[in-house]
């Protein structure tokens, strides 16, 4: 025995083995246990619960949905929804922190200084409590017959924001705006990406025209698919009765997990966005003005795709920190997709199966964030070393 | 006297100019900038101060007179957001026990502390202390059960508690993933990886409320301990990174120079590869400390009654439920103090690292 512990190819083995076989025998007793603790409640383990109907509704949907329809439709509700929030929440953060980082980056102190306190402040309070205090404020606007009034078509109220919108289903609304980005997407990577450095460059602007309005034709033929029949497309919101009809409707839990998120991850990336700027060498910065480029061409041309290659890889962690932190959206009661899932395991009692859908779903769709953007930064790297400065 | 006192104004005049309205675009940034900020300030000041009713003397309707703040609310009701259920004459323990956690912090942050074992006593020593200030049963204090723990106190004994847990099991992970045997360190790295993937809210959800069917009775404990195991499990998974990070900065040269001096493993690890590789993961590791204090709040989804829970039911019953802004501004301010002089002090020391490095 004491000589195979001497052997070390053997020890190393043997170690390996231990390691994972326990690792393997700790993750199998919990689950064998889990189901016979589940199975003396009463509870059949397997998906075969994803094909009953739930009985309860969510609150918010982007597809049709009520109470009848089965399992896995709500928890397609829920990814919806946190992509949804996702999307508007990292859009929105990326423009504020675009601007409070540009701003903390300027010769000018007065603007430094109100971009410091934006960042300081926001920052280094918790985005829960954010999130608390923004829902606090927009369940507390008036009801809708006193409803703040913005030009008869955008409408605060405690039952939500109200403002024009098509009257198309959720879900294209959705896919339009995704088809839009996507679109947006290529153009910059047609802009930025060394496979299209050689082109002619009067030719890559006619492409990027193209795309927009490709994405443009592609998005608005979505909407028109998803038209709901009998109406006009453009719905206004009028006060009827009680509450608001027509128009579209943006819950005040929607509505205070996009503004904390904006907000909080505002602060975040405006550090990475001025992180960016300042990392491009002041040599650089000094060749282009001497080589008489005007003050928008150094901008566009050295200083803001030097800065965006030093920016991307912080800003995917960044996004994936974000879409992470939609979860928070059950304290005020989003229905995102952590909270049907929690919702579900306990109307269904089907928690093993609902826990390893939850954590593959985060899996999938930050792996896939991710991955996207590191191709992104992988296609407008440059070669050699220029980042150094 | 008077040409100097003339030349200087000219001097200031000039360097305004030239900073704040050098071009039509500076000069506009300026001006917005600058009413912008002079309107946040008073606007400010005028509403946390100059209108604000201070004293809970008169009840919630001194408050309704002014547009002011109504810090009236906190004044009524410090003692729940501080200290949440815990028992009335006790709470001097909480705060004392508060108060062991500040001068901890403060203590770890003396370089002259800064080697394994005077962290170690001062941790875990601070740990103890503020566990049987809190939890009595000792020293004729009556005991106190965790089900009573809230407020700042709780958030603090979380914060404390997953730190405590947390670094050992980074340091183990960190280790293992760099280990040379190939499948302990895929293993190692598919954990860490994953865990770094998930949200720290499923994870707390799924130790806290799943973790229970899964186990026998014996064996689920306290759920305020499974939830606190998992945000430390949430934190090693970081932290282990890092440490990891920093262990890469060592250069490879010193960890073969002592292998072949025949060092033992462990002597290896204790005294060449971790001393430095935390010197170098020490501003990450600040931030993350950071990080994980915020993530504290997180307790509250899961059912904990800490500091923005107990400010939730501050403002939630009685006759001061208009008054929410003002306990939500008061628990920002309390986060806001621990987490900006603490990565002020992380700014502080990259800085001076920095310096020293090059």
């Amino acid at each position: 025995m004491l000589s195979a512990w001497n052997n070390i190819k053997l020890r190393n083995a043997m170690l390996q083995i231990i390691y994972v076989g326990g690792f393997v025998a700790v993750i199998a007793t919990l689950i064998v246990m889990g189901r016979t603790n589940l199975q003396a409640q009463g509870i059949i383990s397997g998906f075969d619960f994803l094909w009953k109907s739930t009985g309860w509704d969510v609150n918010f949907s982007l597809i049709d949905f009520s109470a009848r329809d089965p399992y896995w439709l709500v928890l397609v509700v829920g990814i919806l929804n946190t992509l949804f929030l996702g999307t508007i929440g990292l859009v929105l953060a990326t423009v504020i922190g675009v601007i409070i980082g540009m701003a903390r980056t300027t010769e000018n102190d007065l603007a430094r200084l109100l971009g410091a306190i934006y960042v300081e402040v926001f920052r280094n309070i918790p985005l829960i409590v954010q999130v608390f205090f923004w829902y606090a404020i927009v369940t507390r606007f008036p009801g809708p017959r006193q409803a703040i009034n913005l030009a008869d078509s955008f409408f605060l109220s405690s039952r939500g924001l109200y403002g024009p919108g098509l009257n198309i289903t959720g879900l294209s609304a959705f896919l339009g705006i995704v088809a839009f980005l996507a679109g947006l997407g290529v153009i910059i990577w047609i802009s930025a990406a060394q496979r299209f450095r050689r082109m002619d460059p009067a030719r890559k602007t006619r492409l990027r025209w193209l795309i927009l309005l490709g994405a443009f034709i592609v998005s608005l033929v979505i909407f028109w698919i998803g038209r709901i029949p009998d109406t006009s497309l453009v719905s206004m919101p009028a006060l009827k009765g009680l509450n608001f009809r027509g128009g579209i409707r943006i819950s005040t839990e929607l509505s205070a997990m996009a503004i904390s998120i904006a907000i909080y991850g505002g602060a975040y990336i405006a550090e990475i966005v001025r992180g960016g700027f300042n990392s491009v060498g002041r040599g650089q910065i000094e060749a282009a003005k001497s080589v008489g480029l005007t003050k928008w061409q150094v901008f566009s041309r050295v200083r803001f795709p030097l800065a965006l290659r030093a920016m991307l890889p912080i800003l995917t962690n960044q996004y994936v920190w974000l879409i992470k932190a939609t979860t928070m959206g059950i304290a005020i009661g989003f229905a995102d997709f952590f909270m049907v899932v929690s919702t579900a395991i306990n109307q269904s009692g089907q928690t093993l199966e609902l826990l390893g859908i939850l954590m593959g779903g985060f899996l999938v769709i930050n792996f896939s964030l991710a991955a996207i953007l590191n191709r992104i930064n992988r296609a407008i790297a440059l070669k050699g070393n220029q980042l150094r400065s | 006297m008077a040409m100097t006192g003339e030349m200087g104004r000219l001097g200031l005049l000039a360097t305004l100019r030239e900073k704040y309205f050098s071009s039509l675009g500076n000069a506009a940034l300026s001006i917005i900038c600058f009413s912008i900020l002079a309107l946040i300030v008073w606007k400010f000041f005028d509403w946390a101060i100059l209108s604000a009713v201070f004293s809970a003397a008169n009840g919630p309707e001194a408050c309704k007179a002014t547009d002011g703040a109504c810090w009236a609310v906190i004044d009524a009701r410090w003692r729940l957001i501080l200290f949440g259920l815990y028992p009335h004459e006790e709470h001097w323990r909480s705060a004392l026990a508060c108060g062991v956690v500040v001068v901890m912090t403060v203590l770890s942050c003396l370089p002259y502390f800064w080697n394994g074992r005077s962290i170690s006593v001062i941790w875990i020593g601070g740990f103890l202390a503020f566990y049987f200030l809190m939890k009595g049963g000792i020293l004729g204090m009556p005991v106190v059960d965790e089900q009573s723990w809230g407020g700042l106190s709780l958030t603090v004994f979380i914060f404390v508690t997953t730190v405590l847990v947390g670094t050992p099991l980074s340091i183990l992970l960190a280790l293992l993933r760099r280990s040379e045997l190939p499948w302990i360190s895929a293993l190692t790295g598919i954990v860490i990886d994953s865990v770094r993937s998930l949200p720290l809210l499923t994870i707390l959800f799924a130790f806290a409320v799943v973790l229970p069917f899964l186990l026998p009775d014996w064996a689920s404990g306290d759920k305020l301990y499974r939830a606190i195991f998992g945000s430390a499990l949430f934190f090693a998974a970081y932290q282990a990174e890092i440490i990891r990070g920093g262990m890469q900065g060592v250069p490879t040269g010193q960890e073969e120079a002592a292998k072949s001096l025949g060092i033992r493993y462990r002597h290896r690890i204790q005294r060449i590869l971790l001393p430095q590789a935390f010197k170098n993961a020490l501003p990450a590791t600040i931030n993350q400390f950071v990080i994980t204090f915020k993530e504290t709040s997180l307790f509250i989804i899961i059912g904990f009654f800490e500091i923005l829970a107990s400010g939730n039911a501050a403002y939630g019953t009685g006759n001061w439920t208009f008054a929410f802004v003002e306990v939500y501004a008061f628990i920002a301010m309390i986060y806001f103090v621990f987490v900006f002089s603490l990565s002020r002090y992380g700014a502080f020391l990259e800085r001076r690292m920095d310096v020293g490095d090059h």
